[in-house]
């Protein structure tokens, strides 16, 4: 990459392998994502005009508003979950392990588009759960479970679940678990010993699986445009009709160029506590 | 000892939650083999009517041979790309090789909408917007970061001293790639291949930026339905990505033990 201006001839075996791939994502990747950043200062006119409505556009702001709820409430629910997961998979047989890990690994190499379209399946006001519902007389007509944050949580928290346990059984299985019976041989108590030793130990996993859940629930567009209905509407669909009904580039950059300087802000905040190239690289 | 330690309600709590991870599966499989004309769990039979109308559909089909050829394409072309640039970071220094490490995984950590926005402008320009051949760079691109990382984690394992054998045995860089090193990480190439190629059929945003009527893939033709008219047909579709997933990471653990195998004798 730092020999590209020399010439040809003098560069290394090692850059000429890499160099193809490399130039292809700068010139058709990064450039273009370049440009999106800069379309935000220049379209419609030069200026901070797009970004003045950060302040003022009481539309973006509930759309904003929506987005942090939704994944703030996504990501502790499904890092929870995932420790739930991840606990149990530490202490558990071999056997079992390998069984659980085939289920989680199955539904995480998933489509997204095929998850949340079960979700519709079960959720809709003729699915599974309603019929039961009016079956047993709980309810005389159907429950609204799916356009509403209900569904968009629900179904957020399925799709990210098999994320948020890969990173923290990685970090978990770390922990030598003689540890916390050396505490209770001390005379900890289970739930002591649990909370003063292995969920210590446990931060880093804890941390990483955060910011992963966290990041891709921002950017998140499939789920929570099905599930939601128009009704919830996060920030990646926003976008998109900005792109596809309104045409308003500028604003469509700006809008981007938030959400990418989130993420990468959530990302170097986290790359100060962890690992985050072994995390990235660990997780398929 | 270690099993004393885990409490039994936290080991019901977790297979709970991995049957709720687990539950499109059991949901998609009965609704396709609905006897039902609309969307439903099967009623009085077991019924192969929606595959039947998904077979006969040319819609359908031609979504299918559209996303497979995609696929196909842009995981040779990535898998060629990502396996080098996986070759030459092995043997760089650290600091050029983190650079690049860098800029490959970029594709994984840009949100998709963002990348959409962006091929779709830098796609205008090249005249390549709404054809096969720029979904399938779209999708090259993508893909890179997986091959990247599953190459670069089998070359992990592989001692660099072999190379230079190699070498002084008297073997090009080519020769050196072709019958040293490359069979040595076959596993992994492979297990990258399997990885883009999922990635690439399954992929939806990328695709509603940078196509409009006319070239629709798999995913797109579902996501159109699903705001559409919701039909049954969707339902086996599903079944069929839930088989190719399967298949997929029966395959992929496959080259996983046998990646263990050969690297570690």
């Amino acid at each position: 990459m730092t020999n590209v201006t020399r010439r040809r001839r003098k560069l290394s075996t090692p850059t000429l392998l890499a160099l193809p791939a490399v130039v292809i994502v700068l010139a058709l990747c990064v450039m273009p994502v370049l440009r999106i950043l800069l379309l935000g200062f220049s379209d419609p006119a030069v200026g901070l005009s797009n970004y003045a409505l950060l302040g003022s556009s009481e539309a973006l702001r509930r759309i904003m508003a929506t987005t942090a709820v939704m994944c703030v409430a996504t990501t502790v629910i499904t890092v929870s979950l995932a420790y739930v997961i991840a606990y149990a998979m530490v202490h558990v047989t071999h056997r079992e392990v390998r069984w659980m890990f085939f289920f989680i690994l199955l539904a995480f190499w998933l489509s997204v588009l095929v998850r949340t379209f079960a979700w519709i399946i079960i959720l809709r006001s003729e699915g599974p759960i309603n019929q039961m519902l009016m079956a047993l007389g709980i309810v005389n007509q159907p429950v609204q479970l799916v356009r509403n944050t209900f569904g968009v949580l629900l179904g957020m928290v399925h799709v990210m679940l098999p994320l948020a346990v890969l990173p923290l059984y990685s970090a978990l299985n770390g922990i030598d678990l003689r540890l916390t019976s050396a505490a209770r041989g001390l005379g900890c108590g289970r739930i002591r010993a649990f909370l003063w030793v292995f969920l210590p130990l446990s931060a880093p996993g804890l941390v990483a699986a955060t910011v992963l859940v966290f990041v891709f629930s921002l950017g998140f567009f499939i789920t929570p445009a099905i599930l939601g209905g128009g009704r919830v509407i996060m920030i990646a669909e926003y976008i998109r009709t900005q792109f596809e009904v309104t045409l308003r580039w500028g604003y469509a950059a700006m809008l981007a160029t938030t959400l990418l300087v989130t993420v990468i802000a959530a990302l170097s905040i986290a790359a100060r506590f962890v690992n985050l190239r072994r995390i990235m690289g660990g997780a398929h | 000892m270690a099993e004393s330690a885990l409490a039994p309600p936290v080991r019901w709590t977790a297979w709970i939650l991995i049957g709720f991870i687990f539950l499109p599966f059991l949901v998609v499989i009965p609704v396709s083999f609905s006897d039902r004309p609309y969307l439903s769990l099967p009623e009085h039979a077991l019924s192969l009517e929606h595959y039947r109308e998904f077979l006969g559909d040319s819609g359908w089909l031609h979504a299918l041979g559209r996303s497979t050829l995609i696929a196909a394409l842009s995981t040779i072309a990535a898998l060629v790309l990502g396996s080098l640039c996986a070759f030459g970071v092995w043997r760089m220094q650290p600091g050029p090789a983190r650079w690049v490490q860098s800029i490959i995984l970029l594709p994984l950590i840009i949100p998709t909408v963002v990348l959409g926005l962006a091929f779709y402008r830098a796609w205008v320009d090249l005249r390549i917007v709404n054809t096969m051949f720029g979904v399938v760079l779209a999708h090259t691109i993508t893909s890179l970061p997986f091959v990247f990382i599953t190459v670069s984690a089998a070359l992990a394992h592989v001692d660099p001293k072999i190379e230079m054998a190699a070498k002084s045995l008297g073997a090009s860089m080519p020769q050196t790639l072709a019958w040293v090193l490359v069979p040595m990480v076959l596993p992994g190439i492979l297990s990258g291949a399997l990885f883009a190629f999922v990635h690439s059929f399954d992929e939806l945003i990328v695709v509603l930026f940078i196509t409009s009527r006319g070239l629709e893939t798999l995913p797109k033709k579902m996501w159109m339905s699903l705001e559409d008219d919701l039909t049954p047909v969707i339902a086996c579709v599903a079944v069929l990505l839930c088989m190719l997933t399967l298949a997929f990471l029966l395959l992929e653990l496959a080259l996983r033990s046998r990646l263990k195998n050969t690297t570690s004798t």
